[in-house]
């Protein structure tokens, strides 16, 4: 528009908004939407942008430099895609500058996660009790599912610190929860390890995987689509591995 | 059924909260899961199929998250996401996962295709609502 080293600013700006979404969790739509939509507000319209779980590639027509950012960590952080969003509807209505959106941006990216551990686990531990009770379970089996749940799922989030491979933190994480489910079962505190098993797998099931991979395929975004399948594929057959551990013994 | 009222609004908020969702949303998100679930109880209780029961209950959840998204202005993903939760075929998956380990493969096999065909109506559940938004965007515009 006005003057040309500012276009390197706006590049920076798309980026990294659409870094953020995509270590976050957005839709792989959604993630494009954004940064097409944040450049064609600060005036640059022929920008093109492709986005895969593994890299982010962006483009403006002309003699600009394309920009590549690998993406090499995602979790679920869903408050990070909100927060770009407002950020990406103010810069739209032109309440933020380059300069500020900037700020902000690298603001969120910092930012650690929205709740504090213990609430997690705590979450993971009721949420098993919740789902068991939801299929059909017996409330008797309730504090069983609670504490394999939060066992399996507190397992999960230390060895995704400790570990690189995401594959290998599930698979023993489900084994865990197996082997608990076992031990109540043998004890005599639980009573159907199915049940106890089913309700405390589910904080780990790659639901948001499975949604996200189904709606990029819809949308035509069929490497992305497919890559994420082929995620939450991996994921489901850990667990599932896991589990069928436990059995075989 | 009260319980399972109870028990799937919990779950669902707790989802909420492993996804990280903003405080003020994790309401909302009880909401729609637990509306799901209550449409998808109450057409298995009718004796319905299940994959019917599904789909219908993945419309009702997408419906719901994209009134909530236009409502407070966030991106539907955070309702949605929530909401399918409770549908998703987890203990089918198992029983089939189960099966494959003591080597009973043909029950097995039924089990994972009958698994594979509720995700199936998941997403098309997810999929009609979106065409109906769609749809009803365009059809505002031509007007």
């Amino acid at each position: 528009m006005d003057n040309a080293p500012k276009t390197y600013d706006v590049i920076e700006v798309c980026m990294l908004a659409g870094k953020i979404m995509m270590e976050s969790g957005a839709e792989t739509y959604r993630v494009e939407d954004t940064m097409s939509r944040i450049a064609s507000s600060f005036g640059i319209h022929n920008s093109h942008s492709f986005v895969t779980p593994t890299g982010i590639i962006f483009s403006i027509d002309g003699d600009d430099p394309s920009k590549l950012y690998r993406i090499s960590k995602r979790s679920t952080d869903l408050k990070k895609v909100t927060e770009v969003n407002s950020i990406s509807r103010k810069i739209s209505s032109g309440d933020l500058t380059v300069k500020d959106a900037l700020l902000e941006l690298r603001k969120i990216e910092k930012e650690s996660v929205a709740y504090p551990i213990w609430l997690q686990i705590f979450a993971a531990f009721i949420s098993s009790g919740c789902f068991l009770i939801m299929f059909q379970g017996q409330w008797h089996d309730f504090i069983p599912a609670c504490v394999a749940g939060g066992l399996g799922f507190s397992c999960l989030l230390y060895l995704h610190q400790l570990l690189e491979i995401k594959f290998f933190a599930e698979f023993l994480s489900s084994l865990l929860i197996g082997l608990a489910a076992m031990l109540f079962v043998n004890i005599g505190i639980g009573y159907e390890i199915d049940k106890i098993i089913i309700g405390a797998v589910m904080p780990l099931v790659p639901g948001l995987l499975i949604t996200n991979a189904v709606r990029d395929l819809i949308a035509g975004h069929l490497v992305s689509g497919i890559s994420k399948g082929a995620e939450a594929f991996l994921t489901a057959f850990a667990i599932g591995t896991g589990i069928a551990v436990v059995f075989s013994f | 059924m009260i319980a399972q009222l109870f028990t799937s609004f919990i779950a669902s908020a707790a989802f909420g909260i492993l996804f990280n969702v903003p405080k003020q949303s994790l309401v909302q998100c009880g909401f729609v899961g637990m509306a799901g679930w209550l449409l998808y109880c109450w057409f298995v209780w009718q004796s319905v199929d299940s994959i019917i029961a599904t789909l219908a209950a993945a419309f009702l959840v997408a419906l719901i998250s994209q009134l909530f998204a236009k409502m407070y202005k966030t991106p539907i993903i955070i309702f949605s996401v929530s909401g399918i939760i409770p549908l998703v075929p987890g203990g089918l998956a198992y029983d089939a996962m189960r099966r494959f380990v003591s080597n009973d493969y043909s029950m097995a096999v039924e089990l994972a295709a009958k698994a594979l065909m509720l995700s199936g109506a998941i997403a098309m559940g997810l999929i009609f609502s979106e065409v109906m938004n769609q749809i009803s965007k365009k059809y505002g515009k031509i007007k």
